[in-house]
C-alpha cells in the first residue's frame, strides 16, 4: 500500500511525530495523536510514567512537538497545577492550554489523589485518561479500570476464579462529583467525537476531565489491525458509554444504532477467552449482558 | 532593622523577600507557622506570589515541580512524615536540575509518632542529589534561604536546596533577627531567569526515559554539578557577607580550633549548647574546638580533613541513625579522614532523639567518654529503666 502524498505530509506535521515505539495497533498512540492535533501547538503537556511516556521518550529522541514534561507515575495533574500557577504568577497564562495525562491506573488508582486536587483547586487544566484498562507497561497487571472478568497478570483466571472480580470503578462520575464543568467519555473508534469533545473541553475554563476508551492489542490479546473494530464493539455493546457531562449534568450521549452482543466484544480478545471455556460460563456471560443493559439504560444509549 | 521575632516568621519574611513565585504546602507540625506567616503576607498583598494548599506534601513537591519546571521561583516547607511523603518528588526534582527550594523544620519520624527534634528526617534524602544545609539558629536559617536560591538557581548548579533547622528549638523559639532588607535582597538575588524551562516559544521534552546507554552519564552530571556548588556555596557566603555584612554560610564553622586536641562535630542548634561548653572549658585552659557541619550535602571532606587533621579526639554528636549501621554523620566524618596522612581518633555518639533534651552536663560527659577512647553507637541520656529486658 502506498501512503498518499497528503496523508504523509499529514503524519509528518502531527504533534506526536511518527517513529516511536508503541506496539502496532496501539491505541493509546492513536488516542494521544489524536489529542494532541487537536489541541495544535500552544500547549504544555505533562504526562504520566508509563506506556505513553516510555515509547515517545526514548532519550535522545522525542516524539513530542510541544514542551513535555513527565515527572512521575501519580503526579502528572499536580505538575500541571504547578505549571499552571506558574504561568499565572510569571504573567504568562496566555502562553499555552495545559494538558496533563495519564494512564488509568495513574489516573484511577495512584495518582487519583493529585487528580483530586487538582479537580477541587479548579485549574484550568484538561485531564484526558488513556484508558487501556490495565497496567500494560509493567505487563498487564490490573488496575482500577480493569473490568470485570477479565484476565490480566495479577487478576488471573484460574480453577476457582473467572479473572478480575471487580468492576471498573467509576472515574469520570468520581470527576463530575468535584463539580468541575466537562466530563467526557470518547474512544478511538470515533475520532471525530474525540475531537470534538478535545476542542469543547480545551475552550472550557476550569478542570476538565476526558476519558478514553483505547484498546491495547498487547494486553488485550486481539489482532492489532482489529483495534477499531474492538473499540467500537466496546461502544456498541453498551460497555463503554460515550456521553458528556457539563456542571454535573449529562448533556450528550452517543446513541447505539444497533445493539451488538457483549458475546460478539469478548470473543475478539485473549483476556476474555477463559470465559468461553470452563462448564458454567452461560451464566458469567449473562452477568457481564446484564452490566451492558444496565449502562445503556442508565445513559439511555438507545 | 533588629526585631525578636519567632524563627518560622523570620524564615517567612526571608522567604518573602526572595519574591517566589509559587509557594505550595500541606500542613505539618512544626512547619505549619513559616507556610501561615507566608500566606498571610500573600492574602495581604504583601507578596505576590501564587499560594497554593495542596492535598499532601507529595503534591506540594510535585506542585513546585511543575512550577520551577515552568521557569518560576518556587517554595515549600515540610518536615518528618511530609518530607518522606516528599521523598519520591524529591529525587525527581533534582534528576530534573530544578533550582526549588524546601525548609526542612527537622523532627522525627514514626513509629512511634513524635513531633520533636531529631534530623532523622532530613537524613532519609541524603542520596537525592539535593543540597542540604543546616542552621544552627534562626538568623542563620533565615540568611540561608537567600543563599539557597542563590547558589541553586546559579546555571551551572541547578539543583534543589534543602534549608534544615531544627523543629521547635528554632521554628518555635524567639530570637533578635536582623531584617533583610527588600532591596538589598534584590540585588543579592536577581529574578530567577533559567535557560531551559517549558514553553511553547521553545518546545522541549523534560523528563525523559534514558536506557542503560544514557543513564549512568545522568548521574554523572549530577554528581558533578552538586560537587561543583562545595566552592559555589562559599562564594555565595562571601558575596552575602559583602551585601550584608554577616558571614552566614559556608561549608564549615570553626568554632575555637587553634590548637585544639579534642573536637567536637556536630550539626543544627545543638551547636549553639557545645559552643557554650567548649567556651567554659577553654577558660579552664581545656584544648577543645567545636567543628559545625552546616554544609551536610555535598559533604564538604576537604575542609572537614582540613579542620580535623592536627586533632587528637574527634567527638561526633548527632541526632539521627542509620539503624543497624550507625550515626550517619560519624560514618561520614570516619570516611572523610580515612586513608589520609593524620587520622584522629573519632567516636560516636547519638544524642537528642524525638526532641530528648540534651543538657550541657550531657556533652561533658560525652566528651569524657570520647576522650577515654574510641566509643561507637553510644545512646546519649539513654533511660535504662525504661529498656528492660535485652
Ligand atoms: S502495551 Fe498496549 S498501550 Fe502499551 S504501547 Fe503496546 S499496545 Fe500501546
Amino acid at each position: 500500500m502506498t501512503i498518499e502524498k497528503k496523508e504523509k505530509e499529514e503524519i509528518l506535521e502531527s504533534q506526536l511525530a511518527p517513529g516511536h515505539k508503541a506496539c502496532t495497533g496501539c491505541g493509546l498512540a492513536l488516542a494521544a495523536r489524536t489529542v494532541m492535533n487537536t489541541a495544535g501547538k500552544d500547549v504544555i503537556v505533562t504526562a504520566a510514567t508509563g506506556c505513553l511516556e516510555v515509547f515517545s521518550t526514548s532519550y535522545p529522541q522525542s516524539a513530542w512537538k510541544m514542551p513535555w514534561i513527565h515527572s512521575l507515575f501519580e503526579n502528572s495533574a499536580a505538575v500541571a497545577a504547578g505549571i499552571e500557577v506558574a504561568l499565572k504568577a510569571l504573567g504568562r497564562e496566555k502562553e499555552a492550554k495545559i494538558i496533563a495525562q495519564g494512564g488509568d491506573g495513574a489516573t484511577a488508582d495512584i495518582g487519583i489523589g493529585c487528580l483530586s486536587g487538582m479537580f477541587e483547586r479548579g485549574h484550568n487544566i484538561l485531564y484526558v485518561c488513556y484508558d487501556n484498562e490495565a497496567y500494560m507497561n509493567t505487563g498487564v497487571q490490573r488496575s482500577g479500570l480493569t473490568p470485570f472478568e477479565a484476565w490480566t497478570s495479577t487478576s488471573p483466571s484460574g480453577k476457582v476464579s473467572w479473572g478480575n472480580p471487580t468492576e471498573k470503578k467509576n472515574m469520570p462520575a468520581i470527576a463530575a462529583a468535584h463539580g468541575i464543568p466537562y466530563v467526557a467519555t470518547a474512544s478511538v473508534a470515533y475520532l471525530k467525537d474525540l475531537e470534538k469533545k478535545v476542542k469543547k473541553a480545551l475552550d472550557i475554563v476550569g478542570p476538565k476531565y476526558l476519558q478514553i476508551h483505547a484498546p491495547c492489542p498487547l494486553g488485550w490479546a486481539h489482532e492489532p489491525w482489529d483495534t477499531i473494530k474492538v473499540a467500537k464493539l466496546a461502544v456498541q455493546t453498551g460497555l463503554i458509554p460515550l456521553y458528556e457531562m457539563e456542571n454535573g449534568v449529562i448533556t450528550s450521549v452517543r446513541k447505539i444504532a444497533k445493539k451488538a452482543p457483549v458475546e460478539e466484544y469478548l470473543k475478539l480478545q485473549g483476556r476474555f477467552k477463559h470465559l468461553f471455556k470452563k462448564p458454567g460460563f452461560e451464566k458469567e456471560l449473562e452477568r457481564i449482558q446484564a452490566m451492558a443493559d444496565a449502562t445503556i439504560k442508565k445513559f439511555n444509549l438507545m | 532593622m533588629k526585631k525578636v521575632i519567632e524563627g518560622s516568621m523570620a524564615v517567612a519574611e526571608a522567604v518573602k523577600v526572595c519574591r517566589p513565585h509559587v509557594i505550595s504546602a500541606y500542613p505539618i507540625t512544626p512547619q505549619t507557622h513559616i507556610v501561615e506567616n507566608l500566606s498571610q503576607f500573600v492574602a495581604d498583598g504583601e507578596l505576590k506570589a501564587e499560594f497554593l494548599n495542596v492535598e499532601s506534601e507529595f503534591g506540594a513537591a510535585s506542585v513546585v515541580l511543575g512550577a520551577s519546571a515552568t521557569g518560576a521561583r518556587a517554595y515549600s516547607a515540610t518536615t518528618a512524615q511530609g518530607l518522606l511523603l516528599m521523598v519520591e518528588v524529591l529525587f525527581n526534582i533534582a534528576g530534573l536540575r530544578l533550582p526549588v527550594v524546601i525548609t526542612c523544620t527537622n523532627r522525627a519520624v514514626s513509629a512511634p509518632i513524635n513531633i520533636w527534634n531529631d534530623q532523622q528526617d532530613a537524613m532519609t534524602i541524603r542520596d537525592s542529589g539535593w543540597i542540604m544545609l543546616f542552621a544552627e539558629d534562626n538568623q542563620e536559617a533565615a540568611d540561608m534561604h537567600l543563599q539557597a536560591f542563590k547558589i541553586g538557581e546559579h546555571p551551572e548548579i541547578m539543583l534543589p536546596v534543602m534549608v534544615n533547622m531544627d523543629g521547635f528549638i528554632l521554628t518555635h523559639a524567639f530570637e533578635p533577627i536582623e531584617f533583610i532588607d527588600q532591596k538589598m535582597a534584590d540585588e543579592f538575588l536577581p529574578p530567577f531567569k533559567p535557560e531551559l524551562y517549558l514553553t511553547p516559544k521553545n518546545p522541549l521534552t523534560f523528563g525523559v526515559l534514558a536506557e542503560p546507554d544514557w543513564y549512568m552519564e545522568t548521574r554523572y552530571r549530577l554528581q558533578k554539578a552538586i560537587e561543583a556548588s562545595t566552592d559555589m556555596i562559599e562564594e555565595v557566603a562571601d558575596q552575602f557577607k559583602k551585601t550584608f555584612g554577616r558571614y552566614q554560610g559556608g561549608l564549615v564553622e570553626k568554632y575555637r580550633l587553634d590548637g585544639a586536641e579534642t573536637v567536637i562535630v556536630s550539626m543544627g542548634s545543638v551547636v549553639g549548647t557545645i559552643k557554650e561548653v567548649v567556651d567554659a572549658l577553654r577558660d579552664k585552659g581545656k584544648k577543645i574546638g567545636v567543628l559545625k557541619i552546616r554544609t551536610f550535602r555535598p559533604f564538604p571532606k576537604e575542609a572537614i580533613y582540613d579542620a580535623l587533621k592536627n586533632v587528637k579526639n574527634v567527638i561526633v554528636m548527632e541526632k539521627a541513625i542509620s539503624l543497624g549501621a550507625t550515626g550517619i554523620l560519624y560514618d561520614e566524618i570516619k570516611a572523610a579522614l580515612y586513608g589520609k596522612p593524620s587520622q584522629p581518633k573519632v567516636s560516636g555518639f547519638i544524642a537528642g532523639l524525638g526532641g530528648r533534651d540534651i543538657p550541657k552536663e550531657s556533652i561533658m560527659k560525652v566528651i569524657e567518654k570520647g576522650e577515654a577512647g574510641i566509643s561507637d553507637n553510644v545512646f546519649v541520656d539513654l533511660k535504662e529503666n525504661l529498656i528492660g529486658g535485652k
